[in-house]
């Protein structure tokens, strides 16, 4: 029973961690956002409130897929664990 | 030309005392619950929304209602916003008298500019609704700043605002007939329909999902770090003994550097792209050309009737 329950709870530390692997998606995409936007810039300084504007609406946008993996992450280490001990002990106790 | 201006009168500053105080008491009356409800504990601590009351309604869980620390936040924070905006709004002439008339005007004018910018003229009417959802969600983060609990780092409450815009969106999909929002599925292929099934509902989602991840993001990684100061000064300070080691002395200034951006830039940042994304879906959702041809139609209709009857 101990065994199954550290598995449980490894296991769920394991799967948050690997699920903010995907944090490196959005990482790349906003950096690049930004680096075209500073090019925007530079070339037209005068569109530097549109182009903020637009910059900061596109990297919320894409930074949605890296908050689904982080909700995930959050799921898995503060309401997974008691969910599965639970599901565990209900199946032992039949 | 000089005219006298007029010094206000007792009852003016009477209201304006009352609308002040009522601005403060709610998140008084939030800071003395939070106060009295505060388990005493030490370390660590990231936990969901604490519950107050809990009403069964019987049967299972699912008919469990639950009044939580974020709903009472939440509602707190509506009832000063009310006040601020009453207190602003009071005492309008159409001659400037008041200071605060001029702050009253400028977010009118921002934000029927921005809904015109964004909108178009079909949504003139919008601009109300967009500066309260704005309000509520750039409030309820900011609130994290007296030390209550933000209501937007609760996943509920951010849903309920998500699944409001979304019945304002199929409302406004639904203004050409049900037949074209049901025909809006199969384009551009019909094989696709499945798929634009699914990413109909994605959008209320994602909307929750952003705003939620954001603020909740922000607070565990202030926890973390104030936790992370507090073991680092006591592993310098453990050669003074234990009493000493106890003060966590790195703690002064760095959080609050850091909560210059987790707590008010990125709140405040929430509460525009979730106005913003508010307004891009429900005038995307509008087609406004097709609506103002089956008005057309509809009317023509209605004359050739008339005519027809009148012969």
């Amino acid at each position: 029973m101990e065994l199954a329950i550290g598995i449980i709870l490894g296991c769920c530390a394991l799967g948050a961690g690997i699920a903010m692997i995907a944090g490196i998606g959005p990482g790349i995409g906003e950096g690049n956002a930004v680096a075209k936007a500073c090019e925007a810039i530079g070339r037209q300084p005068e569109s530097k409130g549109a182009v903020t504007t637009t910059m900061i609406m596109g990297c919320a946008i894409a930074e949605t897929t890296g908050l689904y993996a982080l909700v995930i992450a959050i799921l898995l280490i503060f309401v997974a664990p008691q969910q599965f001990v639970n599901v565990l002990t209900k199946a032992m106790g039949k | 030309m000089n005219e006298e201006i007029k010094k206000p009168s007792f009852k003016f500053k009477l209201v304006d005392a009352f609308y002040i105080i009522m601005m403060i008491l709610p998140l008084a009356f939030g800071l003395v619950l939070d106060a009295l409800t505060t388990p005493p504990s030490s370390g660590v601590n990231i936990a969901g929304a604490r519950i107050y009351h809990e009403i069964n309604l019987g049967g299972s869980r699912f008919f469990n209602i639950i009044i939580s620390e974020a709903q009472v936040n939440s509602i707190l924070v509506l009832i000063t916003i009310f006040f601020v905006f009453l207190y602003l709004t009071h005492g309008l002439k159409e001659k400037i008298e008041l200071k605060r008339q001029h702050l009253a005007e400028i977010i009118v004018q921002k934000v029927d500019g921005l809904v015109g910018e964004n909108m178009g003229s079909d949504f003139s009417g919008f601009p109300p609704f967009i500066i309260a959802i704005m309000a509520l969600s750039a409030f309820s983060s900011l609130v994290s700043l007296l030390g209550l609990y933000p209501a937007t780092s609760d996943m509920n409450v951010v849903t309920g605002w998500a699944i409001l815009v979304f019945i304002i969106i199929t409302y406004y999909k639904l203004k050409c007939g049900p037949l074209y929002y049901l025909n809006g599925f199969t384009k551009p292929v019909f094989i696709l329909a499945p798929i634009n099934f699914i990413s109909e509902f994605a959008t209320p989602v994602s909307m929750a999902f952003r705003h939620y991840g954001n603020v909740m993001s922000g607070g565990v990684i202030s926890v973390l770090l104030s936790t992370f100061l507090a073991w680092l000064s006591a592993l310098v300070l453990g050669w003074a003994g234990d009493y000493v080691a106890s003060i966590p002395i790195f703690q002064v200034g760095l959080p609050a550097i850091f909560s210059v951006y987790f707590d008010i830039f990125s709140g405040c940042l929430q509460a525009f792209i979730f106005a913003m994304l508010t307004m891009l879906n429900i005038s995307g959702a509008f087609d406004s050309e097709e609506y103002y041809r089956r008005k057309k139609l509809k009317e023509e209709k209605k004359k050739l009737k008339n005519i027809n009857g009148g012969i």
